[in-house]
């Protein structure tokens, strides 16, 4: 066989070869390209669209021009939204409500999911979890018609059990000081079961070795909870409240605009950068916008941030 | 092993504080739907209680009086939360099915594309603005369907993974041989063997169109196109809302149980899901498990 004269034509056909197979493994390729295209349509739509609309916050908005054509105005969007006197009001009422969310969350969840993981009986055990994630799936208008249930003046159960021992009945919807504590019950009431169970599936994923030898060496139920179980729960503990931290500028809208229904009186205590947004929307968009615009950026920093703190105390429950 | 007897004492603790805390969950429950059978006077004069001092089912009798515009806002949100459910399903688990597949071209890109929504969003002013003025679907049905479409970018990561570690590489090597196009390898292979995961998606994304008030209050003045959520929110703050149907039924203007007809119109929108709730209540739980889908 003579190699020398076959091996040019050989390679060119073979890169022919090569260069068809690509051809055909690209085609074969756009099937799922096509899979993807309705997701990727959506996202681009309904989520980075509206990043780009994040320009309005130095636009003078214009209906007629719409979010691109608008004029620029800088910074004067930011300016107005300093000068309002109720800047600080509702974002102390943010973060301080969130920070007092997850504090309790996490301590009513961990005792739940300790308590539940107590119960050796198997219906008991379920039906707790079952009752503890039932609130998550009311939605926050029932709940506001709940808690209207008990608060309101009139009709209220809380009104009626004071009138019946003698005492006077309480405006609720009027009181600024009971709405701190109101809303954080109702806020874990909702919630709590969610974190709780992710407690409870870390509880359970504990080697019950760790507990059989503890027992032997004579611990007390209360210490091996005290040294076995929390413990192994921390890494869990920490990621879900870092997780939640990176959120502190996001309020639970619902919770804040329909609970304390639309009360004007309460809103030094339950106007949060949400609801501050939502309303100033019908009166000044471009304030409106600024504030919207502050809350993305900087919650993309603090979920950089704590994603990346979280990300070290245990990889699995990070974001990414 | 022998259980100890302070064991045994923190059960019996456990049980109580569990029976403590079933009754806190459950008592608004029964408050909500008892002042719903209350009659209107005794509601006024001794509140709202749940062994009410006189039944009354006057505030069912007025919804059925007012069934044109009750069952029709029951009926966009059935409508909607079955359509939006399905698209939501469907759309994640076509996005996921390339993204699972090692040789996918550009597939971290892709993925990084769902992923960074988490990260980033352009907020409720410049959401609304995209939708009300490129979009225009101010006072449409879209305007309930398409903001919660994918209700979280992030479930066609969670289905990825899924697909990843519960087919087997072998079986989509097998449907090639066979010479199956990817759309049958998806339809025929992915989507049967992974059904789980899609129930848990698809009742979270059941679950946020049911309950969802905010899309509605957003984009829908049009009264005819109310879903269920939109009507109770609309009735904290607008009680006339609730008299307009006064006149044409059994009742005449002053003599609407309001009081009630809330209540019963609250409990009438929860009714499915708390007869659902028992048997979906184990996806709820796989679902939180999965870190998925976060309210």
């Amino acid at each position: 066989m003579n190699h020398d004269s076959t091996a040019g034509s050989t390679s060119r056909s073979r890169s022919a070869l090569a260069g068809r197979k690509r051809l055909s493994r690209l085609k074969s390729y756009i099937p799922l390209y096509l899979m993807l295209a309705p997701a990727l349509i959506y996202v681009l739509i309904n989520n980075y669209l509206p990043m780009g609309g994040l320009v309005l916050a130095f636009k003078q908005f214009n209906a007629g021009k719409g979010i691109f054509g608008s004029d620029w105005n800088h910074f004067a969007n930011f300016d107005f939204l300093l000068k309002n006197k109720n800047l600080p009001i509702f974002l102390r009422n943010t973060i301080c409500y969130n920070l007092a969310f997850i504090a309790v969350n996490l301590i009513v969840g961990v005792f739940l999911a300790l308590m539940i993981t107590e119960i050796r009986g198997k219906k008991m055990r379920q039906f707790s979890q079952s009752i503890i994630l039932f609130p998550f799936v009311v939605s926050i208008v029932i709940v506001s018609y709940m808690v209207r249930g008990f608060l309101d003046y009139n009709n209220g159960m809380f009104n009626a059990v004071i009138k019946a021992f003698g005492g006077a009945p309480v405006n609720w919807y009027m009181e600024k000081k009971y709405w701190p504590g109101i809303l954080v019950f109702v806020s874990t009431w909702k919630g709590v079961g969610y974190g709780s169970l992710l407690y409870i599936a870390a509880l359970l994923g504990i080697d019950p070795s760790l507990y059989e030898a503890a027992a032997i060496s004579g611990a007390s139920r209360i210490q091996q909870i005290r040294y076995i179980s929390l413990p192994h729960l921390i890494p869990t503990c920490v990621t879900v409240s870092l997780l939640s931290v990176g959120h502190i500028f996001n309020s639970d809208f619902g919770l804040f605009y329909q609970v304390p229904q639309n009360s004007g009186i309460l809103s030094p205590v339950t106007q949060t950068i949400d609801t501050f947004v939502y309303k100033a929307m019908a009166t000044n968009v471009g304030m409106s916008a600024a504030a919207s615009f502050f809350q993305s950026a900087g919650g993309f920093l603090l979920i950089l941030l704590f994603n990346g703190l979280a990300r070290r105390v245990s990889r699995e429950n990070a974001l990414f | 092993m022998i259980r100890s007897k302070q064991q045994r004492r923190l059960e019996l603790f456990a049980y109580a504080v569990m029976i403590i805390v079933a009754v806190m969950i459950l008592y608004p429950f029964l408050l909500l739907f008892m002042s719903s059978l209350t009659d209107e006077v005794t509601l006024s004069l001794n509140g709202y209680s749940v062994i009410p001092k006189k039944f009354s089912l006057k505030a069912y009798v007025y919804i059925w009086d007012a069934r044109d515009t009750i069952f029709r806002a029951y009926a966009v949100t059935i409508c909607v939360t079955i359509v939006g459910t399905l698209l939501n399903v469907l759309i994640s688990a076509l996005a996921a099915y390339p993204l699972s597949l090692q040789r996918l071209p550009g597939k971290s890109v892709l993925s990084f594309i769902f992923l960074f929504t988490m990260l980033f969003n352009g907020g409720m002013v410049s959401t609304y603005m995209t939708y009300t003025t490129i979009f225009h679907i101010k006072n449409t049905y879209l305007a309930l369907l398409v903001p919660g479409l994918l209700f979280s970018p992030v479930n066609c990561i969670i289905i990825r993974t899924y697909f990843r570690t519960s087919v087997p590489e072998e079986l989509y090597d097998a449907a090639k041989i066979d010479g199956a196009s990817e759309w049958k390898t998806f339809f025929h292979v992915a989507l049967p063997m992974s059904v789980p995961i899609f129930v848990t998606i698809g009742i979270f994304a059941g679950l946020a169109y049911w309950n969802d008030w905010f899309n509605g209050m957003l984009y829908v003045t049009d009264r005819t196109k109310f879903s269920i959520q939109q009507v109770l929110n609309i009735m904290v703050s607008n009680i006339q809302y609730l008299s307009q149907f006064a006149g044409t039924g059994r009742f005449v203007y002053g003599d609407v149980p309001s009081v009630s007809v809330r209540m019963a119109i609250a409990f009438v929108a929860f009714l499915p899901i708390l007869c659902l709730y028992p048997f979906l209540q184990k996806y709820f739980r796989s679902g939180i498990a999965l870190g998925a889908v976060k309210g």
